[in-house]
């Protein structure tokens, strides 16, 4: 059968993976317990950083704000927990940095703040429920961790007419939107319904790959007379990039280094979409989300509802610690995540999933040069010439770069994943950006 | 063949025509003083002076644009060539050549991580601030030596970059490349330095490096002209390096090292190291 | 955790293909065509293919020594271009020939670019080109198949396509044998260098390269497909003169050429559209060469001259980048601006 798609990209999940036999896919979401300590980063989010504005010795209650938004692209961060402050420091951030965070210690009583609380559908306008995602601290869900509340509010030449749900989640090991779109059906539906009042759009369409046959069975149930169309897409990586969605679902290409509001389209992934319905119906601000632990290197692969700020060592011990020696920690999806020092970070928004690997899973060899096999070319979803592109990088020529269009590239790393000489293209690809963005900033 | 020579003689006058033609047609003013200059410029074109290359730094100095004492490779013999050809006295810079200021290797400092990726310190960087857990350490993937256009500096087979002294002009494009900024300029005559960049406290540095400066001071108290303790780091005063080398045997870490006696194991030199350029003392 | 973990860029996920696995299957992809020719024209044949391998091997370790560069042996190129060259030269080539041939392939064709990934033109090409203008006589002494087992001796004969460049010259008509027997050119029970007698055999090889994803069918189809269209054009303009497509394809190194040579990724364009076009030059080139060109064979010089065109080609047919589709007309805004990150 012909699903809709996109051209390029690989077909991941009929490769030789070991995934198979450890797939989370039908395990049920479990709630990981509070750890005795939180660690939430104020740097959780694309845009600028939140401030914190608690104090060391502070008693926080469940939903209470402790990092104040900046500008318009920013969003409030919130306690995940009731407890006491007990440090304002730098802390290990899952980007490999140190990053200022608000330590908490939970006094296990998981209070919430008497100021979380509905907002009544009467006073539904959509600047109000817009104010009130913002206020809730939503951000994307899928990975971008983009203020959800930035993509509601569209300038007045630019009207949206569709919106696009993102239940894709092309990775392999990820197994957290499915769930959600099993498990939390009605809440997705409802978020959805919210967005749709928000944007004022026509059409509705949820995009899910076509081997969650339940998770599009399911939607199918749900959506039923509520003219939301659903929609099985090619099982095909990247099919979770925004871009990507937008040519599979409607057969239009967002404009080179454009959005996609440019041609009036919108996209939520389906787990912000149950998100902005609990801060909508029940004022919870976005303090958990559900994280895939999985990877040959964890004894008991689960998905877990877990509270923002818990490091991810918590989530290795919920899941009976590690199986054998472990060579690669792997925050994200396997393809685009980031390979981690240590499991002091905590978990953030943009967490999807914790992948565990020994040394013999992931296959590691020297670069050697490159035999003009074709291959990135052909695979490239954006039809770039990854190539090119990183022997531009190695030269240090970045106007040359710059002229190859790497600036448009997403990192979904499918040029690396062919290579046979095994070049790191997307790190080539990386450092092209930068020296172009330095040399930018210096002119 | 009377044919041939008339024939040949034809199209060598129709040739002689157009060319003359052409170069008349064609001809670009120079300034001859420009020419000169390039040709007393040694054509390395290595960009040492900032320009890039021999032609357009003779431009730049014709156009009053740069001081005619930049070109570390040439040395005192092209200052003085080009200040005759221009008519002005001849300034010359100290020689300088560049120094890494680090000596932990991979023998003598711990990882961060296993890293595996491009061959480069500044994509290598990018990844959680680099495998080194010393913040300000070498890093030994070579983007200095890439950069380099006389070969003059290498990495160690313990992963450490060292500066070939008696190559080195002093040109300072391995200093521009290093993301952690561990190479710096030090005057030629110079030959003691302390091979450490790191500002941390002493305890942080003994977690992490067996030969790095813990900042005790020592060296200041026995040779206090000579040197300079700022933020736990020492480093010399290259105004009194000559008096450093005092201080050599005192240091606990032994990060103070005497390129004119031992020099970093592995490195290239056989011989004491001879300076490129003199910096301009008489000594005859 | 204590232990040190690994760090890399993403993707931390590989196929798991190396270059070395690939030319791996090249070489058992040649395999059914060394076979046949072994069978075919007895042991000279297996001595050639002895000394071409040997001498890519000796070359390449002396290459590498050389240039102070580690040893490249272990991803199996040179063996390819060893193995390519012997399918090259014919059955009677002596060792040092082929010694000589190996030299220049891999030291001129490969090695004094940079090595592997750095050479704009095929190595074996190159060689076979320098051996055939410099030792012509050896390098053009065919011999008819004389089958392991049999007691034939070597007889010298000359190849289809010899034997009608010379009719033609001659007569300007074709020779009356010419179309005798294709199903022997199938096979490859005629004379001609080591790889290019048997199609049925090189066929093979080429099927599976496409099923493991080696090549693509690109440039065969282009090549085959060209040569089949310009050669039928001429053929129905004046079939005495010019011989039928299928014998252009089952004689010569054609089939030989557009599996395993025109395809060799290095020195062919890298984009989809670009190998496209690359196929169809040399497929005109191929005909134009073998109608009217001087020498019998054309494979080898039209894939070197489109090697040359290799660049221009990559240049001109990038696709074109997403996010400029006209998007059927409409939604022709101003993109916007991506927010200060």
């Amino acid at each position: 059968m012909l699903y809709k798609s996109f051209t390029g990209g690989i077909a991941l999940a009929d490769r030789k993976l070991a995934e198979s036999k450890l797939t989370t896919r039908g395990k049920a979401i479990e709630v990981c317990p509070i750890p005795e300590q939180l660690i939430i980063p104020m740097v959780q989010h694309i845009g600028t950083p939140a401030q914190p504005i608690v104090g060391v010795g502070d008693l926080v209650l469940k939903g209470q704000i402790i990092g104040q938004a900046g500008d318009f692209i920013s969003v409030p961060i919130h306690a995940s927990t009731s407890g006491r402050v007990t440090a304002v420091e730098p802390r290990w951030h899952s980007s490999g940095k140190e990053l200022l965070a608000v330590v908490i210690e939970a006094d296990g009583a998981d209070r919430w703040d008497p100021a979380v609380e509905e907002l009544k559908p009467e006073l539904w306008t959509p600047d109000s429920l817009r104010q009130r995602i913002r206020a809730a601290g939503i951000v994307g869900l899928g990975g971008a961790c983009f203020p959800t509340h930035v993509k509601l509010t569209s300038p007045a030449d630019k009207p949206i007419t569709t919106l696009l749900i993102n239940g894709s989640e092309c990775e392999p090991f990820l197994s957290a939107d499915h769930r959600v779109l099993l498990e939390q059906t009605e809440r997705v539906v409802d978020g959805i319904e919210i967005l749709r009042q928000i944007l004022a759009v026509k059409r509705v369409i949820v995009g899910i790959e076509a081997n969650k046959e339940d998770a599009i069975a399911r939607m199918q149930q749900c959506v039923a007379g509520r003219d939301i169309e659903v929609q099985a897409l090619a099982v095909k990586y990247p099919q979770g990039a925004e871009q990507l969605l937008v040519a599979a679902l409607l057969g239009l290409q967002v404009p080179n280094c454009g959005l996609p509001m440019d041609l009036g389209v919108v996209v939520h992934n389906v787990a912000t979409a149950a998100a902005v319905s609990a801060a909508v119906r029940y004022g919870h601000p976005l303090i958990e989300r559900v994280v895939t632990v999985s990877g040959p290197g964890i004894t008991c692969a689960k998905n877990l509802l877990v509270r923002i700020g818990t490091p991810l060592q918590k989530l290795v011990d919920f899941c009976a610690g590690p199986r054998g020696e472990i060579a690669k920690i792997i925050t994200g999806g396997v393809m685009t995540g980031q390979s981690q020092i240590s499991l002091a970070a905590p978990v953030i928004p943009g967490t999807l999933a914790l992948l565990l690997f020994g040394a013999a899973d992931l296959p590691q060899q020297e670069a050697g040069p490159c035999i003009r096999c074709g291959r990135c070319a052909a695979v490239c979803p954006l039809h770039l010439l990854p190539t090119a592109i990183a022997d531009c990088a190695s030269l240090g020529r970045f106007d040359d770069a710059q002229a190859q269009h790497v600036m448009n590239c997403m990192e979904c790393g499918c040029c690396s994943f062919l290579c046979p000489a095994y070049r790191p293209l997307v790190q080539s690809i990386r450092y092209a950006k930068a020296g172009i963005l330095a040399q930018q900033g210096r002119a | 063949m009377l044919n041939a020579i008339v024939g040949l003689g034809q199209i060598g006058l129709v040739a002689a025509i157009a060319l003359g033609w052409a170069a008349k047609r064609f001809a670009i003013d120079v300034d001859e003083r420009e020419q000169a200059i390039c040709a007393a410029l040694p054509g390395a074109n290595c960009g040492g002076c900032g320009f890039p290359g021999c032609a357009s730094y003779a431009s730049a100095i014709i156009s009053g644009a740069a001081p005619i004492n930049l070109c570390r490779l040439g040395g005192s013999a092209v200052v003085e060539n080009i200040a005759d050809i221009m008519g002005v006295k001849a300034e010359l810079q100290a020689a300088q050549i560049a120094v890494v200021l680090c000596q932990g290797d991979n023998s003598k400092t711990t990882l961060k991580y296993r890293y595996c990726g491009l061959h480069d310190c500044n994509a290598a960087n990018q990844l959680a601030d680099g495998p080194k857990l010393c913040p300000s350490g070498c890093l030994g993937l070579g983007s200095c030596v890439a950069v380099c256009a006389f070969a003059a500096i290498s990495i160690s087979a313990q992963g450490l970059a060292q500066v070939n002294r008696s190559r080195c002009t002093g040109c300072g494009k391995c200093v521009a490349i290093c993301p952690r900024h561990v190479i710096r300029l030090a005057p030629a005559a110079a030959t003691t330095h302390v091979l450490c960049s790191s500002h941390d406290k002493g305890g942080v540095v003994r977690s992490y490096c067996q030969v790095g400066c813990i900042g005790c001071g020592l060296c200041r108290k026995t040779v206090p002209e000579a040197f300079i303790v700022d933020k736990f780091l020492a480093r010399i005063d290259y105004a009194h390096a000559d008096l450093a080398a005092a201080a050599i045997a005192i240091c606990p870490n032994g990060c103070i090292v005497d390129f004119s006696k031992n020099f970093p194991a592995g490195s290239r030199l056989s011989s004491p190291p001879s300076l490129v350029a003199d910096d301009g003392k008489d000594q005859h | 955790m204590a232990m040190q973990l690994n760090m890399s860029s993403s993707p931390h996920l590989h196929s798991g293909d190396t270059t070395a696995r690939i030319m791996r299957r090249v070489i058992v992809a040649l395999l059914p065509a060394c076979g046949v020719a072994i069978y075919l024209f007895g042991l000279p044949a297996l001595a050639v293919i002895v000394w071409c391998l040997l001498g890519s091997l000796a070359a390449e370790a002396l290459c590498c020594y050389l240039s102070e560069r580690p040893l490249t042996l272990a991803d199996n190129s040179a063996a390819v271009t060893g193995l390519l060259l012997a399918m090259n030269l014919p059955p009677s080539a002596p060792w040092w020939l082929c010694l000589f041939g190996a030299i220049i392939a891999i030291g001129l064709g490969k090695q004094v670019f940079g090595g592997l990934g750095h050479n704009p033109f095929n190595p074996a090409l190159v060689a076979r080109v320098v051996l055939l203008i410099s030792f012509p006589l050896q390098m053009t002494n065919w011999t008819a198949p004389a089958p392991l087992g049999s007691a034939i001796d070597a007889v010298s004969a000359a190849t289809p396509l010899g034997e009608m460049k010379t009719a033609i010259m001659l007569t300007g008509q074709l020779p009356a044998t010419s179309q005798a027997s294709l199903s022997n050119y199938f096979i490859g029970n005629m004379p001609g260098s080591l790889g290019e007698v048997s199609a049925l055999a090189l066929l093979v090889g080429g099927i599976y390269l496409l099923l493991n994803r080696v090549i693509t069918w690109e440039i065969p189809v282009s090549y085959l497909g060209t040569v089949v269209i310009c050669s039928g054009v001429m053929w129905l303009s004046n079939a005495q003169r010019y011989p039928d497509p299928l014998f252009h394809l089952l004689t010569g190194g054609l089939m030989l050429g557009a599996l395993f040579m025109a395809t060799d990724m290095v020195t062919t364009p890298i984009t989809r559209k670009g190998m496209l076009i690359f196929g169809c030059g040399c497929g005109v080139l191929t005909v134009v060469i073998r109608l009217f060109g001087g020498y019998p064979e054309g494979v080898s010089f039209a894939i070197l001259l489109m090697n040359a065109a290799t660049p221009l080609i990559d240049r001109y047919s990038r696709p074109q980048v997403f996010g400029y589709a006209d998007n059927h007309g409409s939604h022709r805004e101003q993109p916007t601006k991506r927010p200060e990150l």
